[in-house]
């Protein structure tokens, strides 16, 4: 099932160099990657990255957008509350979380921060 | 409570805590290096330092690992119950009369305060295992009489092989929550702890290991990604169970579906903790019991699925009930989470306290009030480099995101409600449903809002109390299963059914 686009553009998605550059770095290892919004415990904001296909995009994923041309998916649960974010990628040191892949190298992670603002004024 | 001391952090000498360079996989009843010798770093979250390697191991030592627990499970299985109850009960016994080291062990390990693993971690640890102990051999199959002379009977069998993961907020203690059900229903087992703490498990393993038949315990060391997923995917594996996040609950889910075996998920939770107007009748015992369940938020400095993350306040007594609570989030002791008097340690990675330092921002962006807190705790001498996040308290409403992500961190997030149900709808306007909060004088209102509240663990003018005997468990996308009770052994079982006919009859048919 593929997953719909989000009807309004109430949340998106950037990534800063330093992302853009691991998800290239990893697009030489991997045949593709998508990242998934983490939602709960003790990964919370997390955002997942995996291989292509790992993880099965169902009815309940909204693609909320595109970074380094690969997809990053949100449960459409969480969608309404993180309407008015925007959600920036970024890299910090320290291994991944959960069954992601490290953020390029070994031993670097995707982080998520959020710009919070209404959607005329979110252009960071 | 013990008071006063300060426990000689592991290695350093004169610390009960005997601490090696380096730890292989547990696996076939003994220590083994990693079949390609890699070592990955274990981090104390006090100093920011690594304070010993563990395997870093790969999909071979899993596969080595289920070798193993294969050729145990037979003889495992077989064994009578109560003779597979003695073993459960001899872990106990060991794990309390080693109770003071691997309480220290484990505070090195995540960052929690000793005075939680000496009363809370270690102990139920051992509890557990007494607990299943005596459930598996009340556990009992049943015979049906279809007709005068056909009877079923139905009879548990052990899974066989299963596969736990364990996270790393009470690395020993739900491990043991996992483990002791699985073993005592006969099975036996592969574990991944957490990556980020892998090596308390070791050390209760150099404890009860020689307890268990070589192979019927297992565990094997590394990351998420590599280990876990070998583990998860495995099909040598009857039966998954994973305690974490929901992504991943997901896909070990979409996993087991690949398989075609269950899967248990214990995943996360934004719980309600509800105070109503009458805790403030009196100035009394029960008053100060209500103000504790607030600041109860801090225990494990926030990294519990069930944190009462969410305080409900009723609006007549905010002012009051929240003028005592910072009063007493004030009067917080932060540091060695080695010392007795210690109440908050450090979270346990340095991933955690950016996520938490994130989410503080993301509260300040959406308008919500910081009453206390809001940074990263400064620390002098060896703790400098430790993850230490000062205790927090923002004001705002249930929509916002604070309100409604699991921060996992010392992190709380108050907002007022009119009446009971005002208190329902806000409790319930999540989309978890772990554990919950209600602290009332009225008892039939308490059962009301036990009742309406959609959460696996309601507790009732109580909170953080995890008793082996009452089930813990998610309703919502908090999880599917129980733990901590009983019924637990019917998830690590089969179900043999016997039909019987006695009847010497023919059907007649051909």
């Amino acid at each position: 099932m593929a997953a719909t686009k989000p009807a309004s553009e109430t949340v998106s998605v950037a990534a800063t160099p330093e992302a853009l550059a691991a998800i290239s770095q990893l697009l030489k290892q991997h045949k593709g990657v998508a990242f998934f919004q983490s939602g709960g415990c003790c990964d919370n904001s997390a955002p997942m990255c995996f291989e292509d296909g790992e993880m099965i995009i169902g009815k309940v994923d909204r693609l909320i957008g595109m970074v380094g041309g690969c997809p990053y998916y949100m449960d459409f649960r969480q969608y309404e509350v993180y309407k008015n974010n925007r959600i920036i990628l970024d890299v910090e040191d320290g291994d991944a979380d959960g069954f992601s892949l490290p953020a390029g190298t070994e031993g670097r992670h995707f982080v998520t921060r959020a710009k919070v603002c209404t959607p005329n004024l979110c252009n960071v | 409570m013990q008071i006063n001391k300060v426990y000689v952090a592991p290695g350093l000498p004169k610390s009960i805590v005997e601490l090696k360079k380096r730890y292989g996989n547990y696996v076939g009843g003994k220590f083994v290096a990693p079949v390609k010798g890699q070592y990955m770093e274990d981090i104390s979250p006090t100093t920011g330092k690594p304070f010993c390697e563990v395997a870093k191991s790969t999909p071979e030592d899993v596969e080595l690992a289920l070798d193993a627990a294969h050729a145990a499970k037979e003889k495992w299985g077989e064994l009578p119950l109560s003779e597979r109850a003695k073993v459960l009960n001899k872990i106990a016994d060991a794990i309390e009369a080693n109770e003071e080291m691997l309480a220290v062990a484990e505070s090195w390990e995540n960052g929690k305060p000793v005075r939680e693993t000496l009363n809370v971690d270690v102990p139920l640890a051992a509890d557990h295992f007494r607990y299943f102990a005596g459930a598996a051999r009340m556990l009992e199959g049943t015979i049906s009489e279809i007709d005068k002379d056909t009877v079923a009977y139905h009879m548990h069998e052990p899974l066989g092989v299963v596969g736990q993961i364990v996270p790393f907020n009470f690395p020993i203690l739900l491990a043991t929550w996992k483990i002791a059900p699985a073993l005592a229903a006969g099975n036996c087992t592969v574990v991944k702890p957490a990556s980020s703490t892998p090596w308390s498990i070791l050390k209760l393993m150099e404890v009860i290991g020689d307890i268990v038949p070589a192979g019927v315990l297992n565990v094997v060391t590394g990351p998420g990604a590599e280990i876990g997923k070998a583990l998860a995917t495995n099909p040598r594996i009857a039966k998954i169970a994973f305690t974490g996040e929901t992504v991943t609950g997901r896909l070990i889910m979409q996993y087991a579906s690949q398989n075609l075996i269950p899967a248990t998920l214990e995943l996360g939770g934004k719980s309600p903790n509800i105070f109503f107007d009458d805790v403030m009748a009196k100035d009394d015992d029960f008053m100060r019991k209500a103000v504790e369940g607030f600041v109860l938020y801090a225990f494990n400095k926030g990294e519990v699925c069930t944190c009462p993350s969410r305080a409900l306040i009723q609006e007549s007594i905010y002012d009051q009930f929240m003028a005592k609570a910072l009063d007493s989030i004030k009067k917080i002791k932060q540091g060695n989470p080695l010392d007795t008097n210690t109440m908050i340690g450090p979270q346990v990675s340095t991933q955690q306290i950016q996520k938490i330092i994130s989410y503080v921002d993301i509260g300040k962006q959406e308008g919500a009030k910081l009453l206390i807190g809001g940074e990263k705790a400064k620390m002098e001498g060896d703790l400098k480099g430790g993850y230490f996040f000062k205790p927090t308290v923002f004001q705002g409403n249930n929509k916002m995101r604070i309100f409604q992500e699991e921060i996992f961190g010392p992190v709380i997030a108050v907002t007022t409600f009119k009446d009971e149900p005002d208190a329902i709808r806000i409790a319930n306007d999540t989309l978890y449903g772990l554990g919950a909060g209600v602290w009332t004088r009225d008892g039939t209102r308490a059962y009301r809002m036990g009742r309406a509240i959609k959460a696996g663990r309601v507790w009732i003018n109580c909170y953080h109390a995890y008793p082996a005997g009452a089930a813990f468990g998610g309703y919502k996308i908090s999880g599917v299963g129980r733990e901590t009770y009983r019924t637990v052994l019917e998830h690590y079982s089969q179900t043999k059914n016997m039909l019987v006919s006695y009847s010497e009859k023919p059907l007649g048919f051909f």
